[in-house]
């Protein structure tokens, strides 16, 4: 199981605060996501409108999520497609690396899949004695640094530049050359990555949607990669999770409407691709085998829970974009596959909420990541939630337990309440000049108000 | 903005309208004058204020924090459902006795009503002096009247749960006063109660962000909704020896608002 390290969030995030070159790229990346996102949304009509078709989408397809899932199945395997089912992350790792051995591969091509970082699925495969190279640029980066993805869709977002030089030119013998322009960089990927293509046994992609009516898995990418690691090699193996099922292509459609708006700025991204199994005679190109392997590990038990709405999640990011404890300090203090907001409730959903106790609380409530939720997912409501959970389970501090016990119970009774907040405010006052300069609750005044309301002899 | 909305009462209709203000746990303790502001605003409007002395907390640090805080709303309640208005200078406390409140019981239930009946007669402080036609008793014509630059911090709780943050400038253009715009001002000061204490690094560094975007403007007077934000932004100001004074709605008002 995957390495997770989300209750030593708070130093995690502490050292990210005071990491100079994260501060930099996060404070580039926050602007572009969120005024394109913004862009994007003025130019549409009604966005609310589309927002609330793709809810009904996804609502219609998890309130009738095995029929959809079975009807998938049978769909994909009409179009000569294998599904597999993973209860665990160990039974997907176990089912691809089944599949690359019965092709007897050497190499795997990747595109990214969120689904495969919840698995870890490369280093399984690695220690299994597979080649594995990531074709997205911002995983294949994360992989030359041997780093998690930070953001979900955009895995390298706290690189800088810089630092992807650096990178570049330890990994790649290529002698001296101009690694001072992004279009350089992106240049240097694609030469490198080509030769990885054309020779790779297997491709390994993701899936953002499968469509039951027709037995489709539907892939956007911006860089293409996801359809040469689908087409090139002679097996396609998609890794992906039991929620992204939506019971027909005008249901696939209302999400792409917002989730390529919702996450890039985009109306639609660059390449939108509905893999409808291997490849048939008459097509130009394609793989011999297509295989689906389907994870619940966990997802399928929130179901009919207040948490269900948390399936309903599509993965855009805006609300890690907007999330100014995210974008302060960068994915990697979360500490597992899934940050900012929406990692916050799943990670202790899908990992346990002792492994995860710093998660819920690490927001200010502001409410943001539910505005711009595009499938609607109270956010903040869910977090508190979280918080309930651990408060029953005993995980908070005994200061913070007993503290806000006793606060709530003296706010029930008035007239206590009245009294002791009266020498609290007191007592602040006279040690006002000792108290130091960032202390939040400095009284102007001896008196509460409503001491010096009774005093002023008020009705 | 300026025209009076239908719900504006004449002053003595307002007189017959019973009003609590609800004075809040951080203004009640850490800033009482920003009460007594309220209490002439309200005035101002023709209406006799009540201070119920049962108020005590909204319930948000133990709600927050994942208690349960059933037995303080209920008290709460019983100690504010009886007027026609209850009056909240925080967009934070006010969102949540109105959009909290009534998802803590069986919707079926007494409570459950009872809470939606308070919910519907409860408005943040600046949602409610403009709707009901809250003016200046003399309009300051010059806009350069003031000798500060004002900032308006828009608190989440007043954008996104009480949805009144149009409100507060459309009080303060009352005023004549102009706002400075700076960047980012959608974004969270914050400070989020526990959360600035549970994660106090990452609490003011948001609050850094803050108050150097309002520099970089060139405001000098934070004006906000909330004390909770003020506080918060106060405090991280007075440890980096900033000069920026931070000021609540309700002072703004009063002070350039002409009444006694």
């Amino acid at each position: 199981m995957t390495d997770i390290k989300s209750n030593q969030f708070t130093h995690l995030a502490h050292r990210a605060l005071h990491d100079q070159p994260l501060q930099t790229a996060l404070g580039r990346a926050k602007s572009g996501f969120i005024n394109k996102r913004l862009k994007a949304i003025k130019l549409v009509d009604d966005f609310e409108a589309l927002k609330s078709q793709a809810q009904q989408a996804k609502q219609n397809a998890l309130a009738n999520l095995p029929v959809l899932l079975t009807r998938f199945e049978k769909e994909l395997q009409a179009q000569g497609g294998q599904l597999h089912w993973a209860e665990t992350p160990e039974q997907m790792n176990q089912l691809v690396l089944e599949i690359c051995q019965k092709q007897n591969a050497k190499r795997v091509i990747k595109g990214k899949s969120m689904i495969s970082e919840e698995t870890q699925l490369n280093s399984f495969l690695e220690q299994h004695g597979l080649e594995l190279v990531e074709s997205d640029l911002g995983e294949y980066i994360i992989q030359l640094a041997k780093e998690p993805p930070s953001h979900i869709i955009a895995p390298a977002v706290h690189k800088t530049r810089q630092q992807v030089a650096e990178l570049f030119e330890q990994n790649h013998a290529l002698g001296k050359r101009d690694l001072e322009s992004i279009p350089g960089l992106v240049k240097e990927a694609r030469q490198v990555l080509r030769n990885q293509f054309l020779s790779a046994d297997v491709g390994i992609t993701g899936a953002n949607l499968l469509v039951a009516e027709s037995g489709s898995v539907v892939l956007v990418t911006n860089e293409g990669n996801g359809d040469l690691a689908a087409t090139l090699p002679s097996t396609h193996i998609v890794t992906t999770s039991i929620e992204k099922v939506v019971e027909n292509l005008e249901d696939a459609n209302s999400i792409l409407e917002v989730l390529g708006r919702s996450a890039t700025g985009q109306w639609l991204s660059t390449y939108t691709s509905f893999f409808s199994g291997p490849k048939k005679n008459a097509d130009l190109d394609g793989p011999k085998q297509f295989h689906v392997v389907v994870l619940d590990n966990g997802r399928s038990q929130l179901m009919g829970t207040e948490y269900e709405p948390m399936l309903q999640c599509i993965k855009c990011g805006a609300c890690l974009n907007h999330c100014p404890v995210y974008s302060n300090v960068g994915g990697h203090a979360y500490g597992w596959v899934y940050p900012g907001p929406m990692g916050s409730v799943l990670t202790p959903l899908l990992q346990g909420t002792h492994q995860a106790t710093p998660l819920p609380n690490a927001s200010s409530f502001c409410g943001r990541c539910e505005e711009v939720c595009p499938m609607g997912i109270p956010l903040p409501n869910l977090l508190r939630r979280l918080r309930q959970q651990q408060h029953q389970k005993k995980l908070e501090s005994i200061s913070w337990r007993w503290g806000l016990d006793i606060y709530t119970r003296l706010c029930s009774k008035p007239d206590g309440y009245r009294k002791i907040m009266q020498w609290v405010t007191r007592f602040l006052w006279l040690i006002k000049p000792i108290l130091p300069k960032g202390f939040l609750l400095k009284p102007s005044g001896p008196d509460t108000f409503l001491e010096s309301w009774r005093k002023a002899n008020r009705p | 903005m300026d025209s009076p909305t239908d719900s504006v009462e004449s002053k003595s209709q307002a007189s017959t309208k019973s009003i609590a203000l609800y004075v809040t746990c951080l203004i009640n303790s850490c800033r009482p004058e920003i009460a007594w502001d309220c209490v002439s605003l309200l005035e101002s409007l023709g209406f006799r204020v009540d201070i119920p002395m049962d108020q005590s907390c909204c319930g948000q640090p133990g709600y927050n924090g994942g208690h349960d805080i059933t037995a303080l709303v209920q008290q709460q309640i019983a100690c504010l459902e009886a007027f026609d208005y209850v009056v909240i200078p925080s967009g934070s406390c006010a969102g949540m006795i109105i959009n909290h409140y009534p998802t803590l019981f069986d919707p079926h239930s007494e409570w459950a009503r009872r809470s939606q009946e308070l919910a519907q007669k409860t408005h943040e402080l600046s949602d409610f002096l403009l709707k009901q036609g809250w003016a200046p008793k003399s309009k300051v014509t010059q806009t350069d009247a003031y000798e500060v630059n004002f900032s308006h911090h828009t608190s989440c709780s007043c954008r996104r749960e009480t949805r009144s943050h149009g409100a507060t400038e459309a009080l303060l253009q009352r005023l004549n006063i102009s706002l400075v715009d700076f960047e980012e001002q959608e974004v969270c000061c914050g400070f989020g109660g526990s959360f600035s204490e549970k994660f106090s690094a990452i609490s003011q560094r948001m609050a850094l962000n803050k108050l150097e975007q309002i520099e970089r403007s060139g405001g000098d007077t934070v004006v906000a909704a909330d004390l909770g934000c003020l506080l918060h932004l106060e405090a991280c100001a007075a440890r980096l020896n900033k000069t920026t004074t931070f000021m609540h709605l309700a002072q703004v008002l009063k002070q350039h608002g002409g009444h006694s």
